[in-house]
């Protein structure tokens, strides 16, 4: 589904602090599958999630999504393309404080176009499954940390992506949230998502819930193995 | 165009809800603005309404007054000039018009006293102002005394008072009969406060006036058309804006509404930099911004603007009376007609929304452009 | 059951916009009215050879500005101070007689 090959991203290129993030990657990501991407921090992991979400381009190298070449589109189609197919859940969540937890989930729905009915239909029934019905009105910023976590969840599927790329999703969640949150990543794959996820936490890595872990060091890919 | 519209509503709904986090600050501001547009349109109201009622009001004014100085005072027009005058060609009629100004200690009020020179008030008699009438609390056939200069007190019985709908000029007039006007002054027999004159030919105004200075050197004709221009520019923008004693005032909210709208906080940036990772685009970011200076700048302009008519020419332009008196006890009453330059609400329109949506846009540009996946650094 | 700001702060500003047309259509329906009281007012103006308009009472020449010169607010001294409030707000009126060439004495 998603496909790197040779993919190199620098930082700051050209001057004096120029730091290549990512160097030498080739990776194919298959569908349907929750793929971990886990290394020490600096290894390389987030650069990699933002370049498969389409959030930045690849200094060099292509990147392939469904087949089509996405490393040379201009930022309005990869904008486009961020929205339709890509969901994301951040480390800090990054939900915006002062809006109810409605008004976060409905955020990336807006340039659609969409009816209002209709993408307030599909946060109810978001906000149901991840059982926070109950929470709609409240503000972000007075909810749990698994509350808002859920809230990510609920924003980053409001426009039904076929991948979801979480950061560090577990950083922030003590055991019990993150099995449940790794139970949650479970029924999305289940239900033919795409799951992409960085972490370094062991609860993740070992779950039997992640398909493939890929580990990364100093922007390399160093070990890659399936699960059975 | 369904889509565009369903998209603009859910901006304006982003919009609204991140006004709304900060309630009190953006309705204070609205508030704020909202009474400078008020105040701003109600001086653009109602200064081009007055001009137009006193030149149209004005408009037959005498086509020449004629007075004389005397070291750089209005003086009295000695007997000999009307005859002077006769011979100069083209003047139609000419008079002397006698009319000075009386303070009446009781009320500290200033009148103007006249003649009017087609007669109609008998000896002993007055007409009075509508103002007049008001302040000094006079009413037909009463009676009442005027300490002439001299010191001597005259009675005079009000035989008239001059409609309220023209108090706008009337206000503080006395009108009376010749002799009257002269015993009370003791304005010495066959001089006048100055000298009217009407001309035949109205191409031929300025040569007449160019020829009475001429023949009278001390001298100083007033043509009616300068009368008017006074009117035309009476609170010209100068004029209006101290009127408003806003200068200090525009520049302060200036400041206020640059630094509210241009200042881009850390946590707006931030807001910014999770929108464009969840997938909305610069140009999403900008609309929204948009609507947020359009909402706030339009709906500021559109009450301030209405509460400024009903102000104006529903109120009467109350809160102007304390400044336009100044230390004046007579003030008319009138309603100005709706005359509305629609230039200067255009202005006014351009002036209030278009800098604030600016204002708005200006940072956004910058955050707007930065990379989406700063969320993730 | 709806909480979308936008259907309740657009109709306000409909309804802004509608009182902003009405203005213009109260100010027509006025300005009718007013023709008559201003026909009154400009018969009465040119009955009395009026000049000016009595808004200004305060002093000579604000009470009859256009009959009033660029001396008249420094009578009392060549460098006094305005010190009527009306008189920061009307200009001296601009008349010719203020433009004419004085003769050289030569």
């Amino acid at each position: 589904m998603i496909e790197l090959i040779e993919v190199r991203k620098a930082f700051n290129q050209g001057k004096h602090n120029e730091f290549w993030a990512l160097d030498g990657i080739n990776l194919c990501i298959e569908a349907h599958r929750v793929t971990a991407l886990c290394g020490p921090s600096g290894s390389g992991k987030t650069t990699l999630l933002t370049l498969i979400g389409c959030l930045a381009r690849p200094t060099s190298g292509r990147a392939r999504f469904k087949g089509e070449d996405i490393s040379g589109l201009p930022e309005r189609f990869l904008t486009q393309l961020r929205r339709r197919s890509f969901g994301f859940v951040f480390q800090q969540f990054n939900l915006i404080r002062g809006l109810s937890a409605e008004e976060n989930i409905m955020l990336p729905a807006a340039p659609s176009g969409l009816p209002q009915h209709v993408v307030r239909a599909r946060a109810a029934m978001l906000l149901d499954r991840l059982r926070l019905a109950h929470r709609r009105t409240a503000r972000v910023e007075w909810l749990s940390g698994g509350e808002q976590q859920r809230v990510a969840i609920a924003r980053a599927l409001i426009n039904d992506p076929e991948v979801l790329i979480a950061d560090e999703p577990t950083a922030n969640l003590d055991t019990t949230l993150a099995r449940e949150f790794l139970a949650i990543l479970e029924s999305f794959a289940s239900e033919g998502r795409t799951v992409i996820l960085s972490s370094h936490d062991p609860l993740v890595i070992q779950s039997a819930a992640v398909h493939r872990v890929i580990n990364m060091r100093d922007g390399r890919i160093v070990a890659n193995y399936h699960d059975a | 165009m369904n889509i565009w519209i369903e998209q603009q509503r859910a901006l304006i709904d982003f919009t609204l809800a991140s006004l709304a986090r900060r309630k009190a600050r953006n309705l204070g501001l609205l508030a704020v603005y909202t009474l400078l547009v008020f105040v701003l349109a109600s001086v653009a109201l109602f200064s081009h309404a007055l001009r137009h009622e006193a030149t149209r009001v004005l408009a037959d004014a005498p086509e020449i007054v004629l007075q004389r100085l005397v070291a750089g005072r209005h003086d009295l027009i000695p007997p000999g000039y009307l005859e002077k005058i006769g011979n100069i060609r083209g003047v139609q009629k000419m008079e002397g018009r006698l009319w000075g100004y009386y303070y009446d200690p009781v009320i500290k009020a200033n009148y103007t006293f006249m003649v009017p020179s087609a007669g109609g008030v008998e000896r002993g008699t007055i007409v009075i102002g509508a103002a007049l009438e008001r302040v000094r609390g006079l009413a037909l056939e009463t009676g009442i005394s005027f300490r002439a200069y001299s010191g001597k007190l005259y009675s005079f019985v009000v035989a008239d008072i001059l409609p309220h709908d023209s108090e706008l000029v009337s206000a503080d007039l006395v009108l009376m009969h010749e002799d009257d006007f002269r015993t009370f002054f003791e304005f010495p027999a066959g001089h006048y406060t100055d000298i009217a004159l009407a001309v035949a030919n109205p191409q031929e105004v300025r040569n007449i006036a160019a020829k009475l200075a001429a023949a009278l050197p001390d001298s100083r004709p007033i043509l009616r058309e300068e009368m008017l221009r006074t009117y035309a520019s009476i609170f010209a923008w100068r004029e209006g804006i101290v009127l408003a004693i806003l200068s200090g005032a525009i520049l302060a909210f200036a400041i206020l509404a640059w630094d509210k709208a241009a200042g881009l906080s850390a946590e707006e940036k931030r807001e910014i930099g999770i929108l464009k990772a969840i997938g909305w685009e610069t140009g999403d970011v900008i609309r929204m911004k948009i609507w947020e200076g359009v909402l706030i700048s339009l709906t500021a302009f559109l009450v301030g603007y209405v509460a400024a008519y009903l102000h104006v020419f529903r109120g009467g332009g109350v809160l102007f009376e304390p400044v336009l008196k100044g230390w004046a006890v007579l003030y008319p009453r009138f309603q100005l007609a709706p005359e509305i330059d629609g230039l200067a609400v255009a202005t006014l329109f351009f002036f209030t929304v278009v800098p604030y949506t600016a204002a708005v846009l200006v940072p956004i540009w910058r955050a707007a452009t930065t990379d989406p996946d700063a969320v993730m650094r | 059951m709806n909480h979308r700001p936008a259907r309740l702060v657009l109709p306000l500003l409909a309804v802004a916009l509608a009182g902003f047309a009405m203005s213009f259509v109260d100010a027509a329906l006025l300005r009718e009215r007013h023709a008559v009281r201003i026909e009154a007012s400009h018969a009465l103006a040119k009955r009395l050879e009026l000049t000016d308009i009595a808004l200004f009472t305060e002093a000579r020449y604000t009470r009859h500005p256009s009959q009033a010169d660029l001396h008249a607010p420094f009578q009392d001294h060549p460098l006094a101070l305005e010190h009527f409030p009306t008189g920061s707000l009307i200009a001296p009126p601009r008349h010719e007689y203020l433009d004419r060439t004085t003769a050289r004495a030569d």
